[in-house]
């Protein structure tokens, strides 16, 4: 392709390289971490497998935003990030920033770190033509144009290969303090604090992430005090392997122990909705029309059905 | 083609319809039934009120126009045009600056304002569900009493409606914390172009399938219209900080606004102001902003007081060691209401300097700020125009002002001469075409300096993913060449309806 001078336009030799590889014939995959490989479907025999580029491109502190290629892995990136005081809102559980965004499941922490979905600012990927295309910018504040920064995380790589990224970054608190008491109710958490960074319970423990300045988690975990026994822990309890998302209400529900939710032993962040229980969640069937526009939208983003197939957002 | 933001003499007669125009065309007697003859107008008055938004472009062409009350008659609304083949334009307040709400192709308009319901509080799930006319601020009083508020605030909250914000991706100077709508919305009921009815997002935490409502979001009522949403609610901070640095140079301001960044703190807001709009704001509401500063800046931070109080500090520090001139913390709630009724005031302020004015919106990274803000200057006297500029300094969001009088020849070409060399300065810095005005009609001529034709095309098939006959808001946001063959129709008026 020409490097037509349009500001999103890139002349990266990686990046073209990777267009090159994905190409525009024949179905293709990208392996990542591999750490959610069954998400979505099985993927369909045959598929030619290719990695994604690497490298931290840019991180710029005082604009609060990371450029990376999308085959970095999250620790990589994080551990680079946090020299420089910041994190982002990808959840530390290993695999690729590709991986991660594709996926689009969001820490656990979330009401402290945002979600994933908000944390993507910019995207190039290759499209099922071999393109690169690019939407967002490099600023938080943006509407130029369609968002296709937001339809990609979540995607799995089933409209486009993601190549590089542009994730905002945010600071990280001074302080960081879990604790943790039995017979606390979460909302009363909820309400006795302004802005906890996590609220989990199994049903009897509740534990409480609080970030900040000193003085102000000082401020919190007194006003802690007044709706349970809190005492420091290390972090957040083992979680379950599976996982469930229901609503901040239904979290509340599986607490007190009235929900109809089967979710065997469970961890659950209350505010959020996000739940790791010891048994599966049964398939959450899309509304039919909004089945009917996910398949115009593969259809006319890939119209041969050749990136990732056999799997898509939402299937088995 | 445009209109300058002139006082019009706008006309508010209302007239029902008339048999006869009913029986005349069998679209307007679709939508009759579908509603009630009282909520379905083509009267003249109607049709003009409609025709234009708050954006300086004018030309629309406005068919009938409905006030639908519920889903049911959105839905009835949608799939009548569909039958007819006729287009439609969402609208809200009209307060879109990027001509966003300005019909082409003779549409049908879909006012939502009727729509204005707050139908549940729901603070387990953190959530409002509102209908798409709720005012953006008659939420925010309405949350008040329970400790929370809406968190995106744009300037025009005490008028735009939450439907418009969904369409425009809205922001307000409270966007560097707590981030744009997108973030803020959960789930909308939407009604398709087809006039079927679709839920997108939801209140779990991770709904199934493709992120529809973060594609909707922002899609400036080209993919349906929203008939409810859920709404994020944020619970109000107990203590808040606001200072006002004065500087001597517009540079200075933008460097502190970069260092404070650069310090690792995210306050609530920061704006700067530069002398000229300072001084018009002064006049305007006598908010206690100093005369004789160049530039000021401000800041406010929010939270727990402890916190508050060191930022505060911080902020200060920060700014002392780029040359501010003086700081002052706003002593009571009362003076910082005061200074954001200066801040929000600030357009309105300017009439008293011009009959006429354009208002841009581009961002910029922060660190290019200063650089960007000189080169406005520049601009401007090159096409000896008067500029001001005010603007969302933490978020890079620029907002050029150019005042002019039309009635002066040649002064609508240089007028836009130099709001293209802006946004190529806002491009060349690395920054992007706008932060919340939308592209609308404004900016589809610049949208492929920002993006590629595959960029653009990719960005159309999203839009016939969700409205292949490209029916609804024709004529907007990609430009011509890239986006559905429709722009043709919209230039004729089909010679039936009110040529």
């Amino acid at each position: 392709m020409t490097a037509a001078a349009t500001a999103l336009a890139t002349d990266d030799p990686v990046l073209l390289a990777f267009a090159e590889e994905v190409g525009s014939e024949g179905p293709v995959a990208v392996a990542g971490g591999r750490t959610r490989w069954a998400t979505g479907g099985t993927l369909t025999e045959g598929t030619r497998l290719i990695a994604a580029p690497t490298g931290i491109v840019e991180h710029l502190p005082d604009e609060m935003t990371v450029t990376v290629r999308a085959g970095t892995s999250v620790a990589e990136l994080h551990a680079a990030l946090a020299a420089a005081g910041q994190r982002t809102a990808l959840p530390d559980r290993g695999g690729t920033i590709g991986g991660a965004l594709a996926v689009g499941e969001n820490d656990l922490r979330a009401l402290g770190r945002e979600r994933v979905r908000t944390a993507l600012l910019q995207v190039r990927y290759v499209s099922a033509e071999g393109r690169i295309v690019a939407s967002g910018g490099p600023t938080v504040k943006n509407v130029s144009g369609f968002d296709l920064p937001r339809l990609m995380v979540g995607s799995l790589g089933t409209l486009g290969v993601l190549a590089e990224v542009i994730l905002r970054t945010n600071p990280i608190p001074p302080v960081s303090r879990w604790l943790a008491a039995e017979g606390a109710h979460p909302r009363d958490v909820l309400e006795a604090t302004l802005a906890p960074s996590a609220v989990l319970t199994d049903g009897t423990t509740v534990w409480v992430e609080l970030e900040g300045h000193a003085a102000d988690v000082d401020a919190e975990v007194a006003r802690l005090g007044t709706v349970g026994s809190f005492a420091e822990v290390d972090g957040m309890p083992d979680l379950p392997v599976h996982r469930w998302s229901l609503t901040p209400a239904e979290v509340l529900a599986l607490h007190e122990g009235g929900s109809p939710h089967d979710t065997g032993a469970f961890v659950g962040a209350a505010g959020l909705g996000l739940v790791w229980g010891s048994t599966p969640q049964p398939a959450r069937p899309l509304d039919p029309t909004v089945a009917m526009l996910s398949e115009r939208l593969k259809q006319n983003f890939d119209p041969t059905g050749r990136l990732n197939p056999g799997r898509m957002p939402g299937g088995a | 083609m445009y209109r300058y933001a002139k006082l019009r003499n706008r006309v508010t007669r209302t007239f029902g319809m008339g048999a006869d125009e009913v029986a005349a065309d069998p679209f307007i007697a679709d939508l009759v039934a579908a509603l009630s003859p009282d909520r379905v107008k083509s009267d003249g008055a109607h049709r003009a009120l409609l025709s234009h938004d708050a954006s300086v472009f004018d030309g629309g062409n406005s068919g009938p126009v409905v006030f639908p009350e519920t889903t049911a008659e959105v839905a009835a609304v949608m799939a009548a045009a569909q039958t007819h083949g006729r287009n439609v334009v969402p609208r809200g307040a009209g307060t879109g600056l990027a001509g966003g709400a300005i019909p082409l192709g003779v549409p049908v308009v879909v006012a939502v304002t009727k729509m204005d319901e707050i139908h549940e509080i729901d603070t387990d799930n953190g959530i409002a569900w509102v209908g798409p006319g709720v005012v953006n601020l008659d939420l925010t009083k309405r949350l008040g009493p329970l400790g929370y508020h809406f968190a995106p605030d744009p300037s025009s909250q005490q008028v735009c409606t939450i439907g418009g914000n969904v369409a425009n991706n809205s922001g307000g100077p409270h966007c560097l914390a707590y981030g744009v709508t997108n973030a803020h919305i959960l789930a909308m009921e939407v009604v398709l172009p087809s006039g079927e009815v679709v839920m997108l997002g939801g209140l779990d935490a991770e709904p199934a399938g493709y992120d529809l409502r973060g594609a909707f979001v922002g899609s400036e009522g080209t993919l349906g219209i929203t008939t409810k949403i859920a709404v994020r609610i944020t619970k109000n901070r107990p203590e808040v900080r606001t200072l006002l640095l004065s500087f001597d140079s517009v540079t200075d301001a933008a460097n502190t606004v970069s260092g404070v960044i650069a310090a690792g703190i995210v306050p609530a807001a920061m704006e700067v102001m530069d002398q000229r709009i300072t001084v018009a704001v002064e006049n305007y509401v006598n908010a206690g902003y100093p005369r004789d500063a160049a530039a000021v800046l401000l800041a406010e931070v929010d939270g727990l007081a402890a916190g508050v109080d060191l930022d505060a500090e911080r902020i200060a520090e920060i700014g002392r060691e780029n040359g501010a001139t003086n700081v002052k913390l706003a002593g009571s709630d009362e003076e910082r209401a005061l200074l954001w009724k200066g801040r929000k005031t600030a357009f309105g302020a300017i009439a008293q300097l011009a009959p006429d004015y354009y208002l841009h919106d581009t961002v910029v990274p922060r660190s290019k700020l200063a650089e960007v803000l000189q080169q406005t200057y520049d601009i401007a006297e090159r096409h000896d125009l008067v500029i001001m500029n005010v603007f969302h300094a933490g978020d890079g969001n620029l907002h050029p002002l150019i005042l002019f009088d039309a009635r002066d020849e040649g002064v609508l070409e240089r007028v836009h001469a130099a709001g293209a060399e802006i946004i190529t300065a806002s491009l060349d810095a690395g920054g992007v075409l706008s932060g919340e005005h939308g592209i609308g009609v404004e900016k589809q001529k610049f949208m492929d300096r920002m993006f590629s034709s595959d960029d653009l095309d990719h960005q159309n098939r999203l839009r016939q993913a969700f409205d292949p006959g490209c029916r609804t808001n024709p004529g907007k946001v990609i430009p011509t060449g890239h986006s559905c063959a429709d722009i043709q129709s919209l230039r004729s008026i089909p010679k039936e309806v009110w040529a």
